[in-house]
């Protein structure tokens, strides 16, 4: 399944945030969008799966969810977004609840994606004994439980710290290229774009607009070993974000 | 670690305090300590026994209640009232209380009509408590029923204001139903301010049942208080008030132990 994004507009009272935006999310591939801090990005999210309605435009969705998703558009939360109160297979149980599913079928399921992020053990630790990373970890869990045609994550690594962001990194990468997910990755982070992302979407500051696409071609898998190339790219992206995010980094909040 | 050759002096500790410390022996020794000063003041005579009487003769006096076996019909009429004007005080708050929280409307419309009423002291209204529900039982549950009524209300659409939105959002996100965001996170979510609004309110209807119990009652703790009471039975009334005390700290301690359960998932 794709995601055609149509001529979006969108702002908050006075406040333009996202200006006649076209973009096309295509299926197997990861998009990041990055941009200066306040251009939108999360709230170009929200709008991709409709927890927000766009002031003018609209997002498609074409072609069909793959079979037995129960969720097509599923997100990860930068600050993972648990519930405190359920343990670690409750909170994968909780979005597996809705669909009158057999106890059986959701167990099966349960075990079977705690098994792929690698959390068997911990599945009934409670959020606050765990850390940050083992945190993204469940919610990645979540996520797959639900079987998503598109993965909206927004700044899904912000919140851990450097070390952790890289084992997360890895575990994407590798979760990627044993099933290939369809995502729109937001990031500020532009190794994570350059190591994550097929395309990276460079949005200008607010009201945000697409500068320029940048594709990267370097296989996924591969994009560790050759760190020369990438910083290349990185230092290309940084080129085309310098002025936009001081110019951001100039304006005044809520002016 | 080397010396150096000037010595050193070590950086000195100044970051005690300001902490919080389980000091489990002093709170009950602070109660005995008390009882026992009291009992000496009594004894030797700098407390006049028509001032207080001593903690010894309050005691005389529940053994002679007890004797007489007339305090389980005390304590039981109490009790009932107690349970059943706080249940459904708690059930109608707890009813509302949601209402205010999920719903616009019944914010627009309830919330100033709780928070003028809140206020007035729900003895005041006994007169019309018994002119609505008789002198009978009625008015006596019907004034501890408003009395908690309020409190949990106020307390249940705070603990809603409060649940993390980002959780709401990730279950409107994950597609669940209205029915089971409300129950699975907006409820639990809500709970760790409920709770602690059943401590208020538990406190507030043992208040309430000695005015209840004003009411023409011929059995009740409250009853046997006002009666020693208007009879200057002094060692009697302590014996009531220490009871209501005793009660006081037995349904603080079980609501302890109920949060103890429910939000055990709290660090």
């Amino acid at each position: 399944m794709d995601l055609h994004l149509q001529r979006i507009s969108h702002s908050y009272g006075p406040l333009e945030v996202l200006a006649d935006l076209d973009l096309a999310i295509e299926y197997g591939q990861i998009a990041c969008i990055i941009g200066p801090s306040g251009c939108g990005k999360s709230t170009l999210l929200r709008l991709i799966g409709g927890l927000e309605k766009p002031a003018a435009g609209q997002v498609l969705q074409v072609g069909e969810p793959p079979a037995g998703s129960l969720n097509p558009l599923t997100y990860i939360f930068q600050d993972f977004a648990l519930l405190p109160w359920r343990s670690v297979a409750g909170n994968v149980s909780l979005v597996l609840e809705d669909h009158g599913l057999r106890a059986a079928t959701r167990a099966r399921i349960i075990d079977d994606v705690l098994a792929r992020t690698r959390l068997s053990d911990f599945r009934k630790a409670y959020p606050r004994q765990l850390s940050g990373g083992m945190k993204q970890r469940v919610a990645i869990a979540r996520a797959l439980a639900v079987k998503p045609a598109v993965w909206l994550m927004d700044e899904p690594l912000a919140a851990l710290d450097s070390q952790t962001r890289e084992l997360l990194m890895d575990d994407l990468v590798e979760l990627w290229t044993r099933e290939p997910f369809t995502a729109c990755y937001v990031t500020h982070n532009l190794n994570e774009a350059v190591r994550l992302g097929h395309r990276v979407v460079v949005l200008s500051r607010r009201p945000g607009r697409i500068r320029t696409v940048v594709q990267i071609d370097v296989p996924l898998a591969e994009r560790k070993e050759r760190g020369v190339e990438l910083s290349q790219q990185q230092h290309h992206l940084w080129e085309l974000l310098r002025e936009e995010a001081q110019a951001a980094d100039q304006e005044l909040l809520n002016a | 670690m080397p010396e150096r050759p000037d010595g050193g002096r070590p950086v000195a500790f100044r970051g005690g305090g300001f902490t919080a410390r389980a000091v489990g022996v002093v709170g009950p020794a602070v109660f005995v300590a008390v009882i026992v000063l009291w009992e000496l003041g009594c004894r030797i005579g700098v407390i006049h026994p028509l001032v207080l009487p001593a903690p010894s003769e309050a005691f005389n006096a529940f053994m002679e209640l007890a004797d007489s076996g007339l305090l389980w019909k005390h304590v039981g009429a109490s009790l009932q009232r107690l349970v059943v004007g706080w249940i459904c005080g708690t059930v109608l708050g707890l009813s509302v209380g949601f209402m205010i929280g999920l719903f616009a409307l019944a914010r627009a419309g309830l919330a100033p009509l709780v928070a003028a009423i809140f206020p007035i002291p729900k003895i005041a209204l006994l007169p019309l408590f018994i002119i609505w529900f008789g002198i009978g039982e009625g008015s006596k549950v019907a004034t501890i029923l408003f009395g908690t009524f309020f409190p949990t209300v106020v307390a249940t659409y705070g603990g809603v204001d409060n649940v993390d939105r980002g959780l709401i959002r990730m279950g409107q996100s994950f597609g669940l139903s209205w029915f089971s965001i409300v129950r699975k996170i907006i409820l639990p979510g809500a709970l760790p301010a409920i709770l602690p609004g059943f401590r208020i309110s538990a406190a507030i209807a043992i208040v309430l049942l000695v005015a209840a119990e004003m009411i023409g009652a011929e059995f009740g703790v409250g009853a046997y208080i006002l009666l020693a009471g208007s009879l200057m039975a002094t060692d009697q009334l302590v014996a009531g008030v220490a009871m209501l005390s005793v009660l006081g700290v037995t349904v603080n301690w079980l609501i302890g132990r109920m949060e103890k359960y429910l939000l055990r998932w709290r660090a």
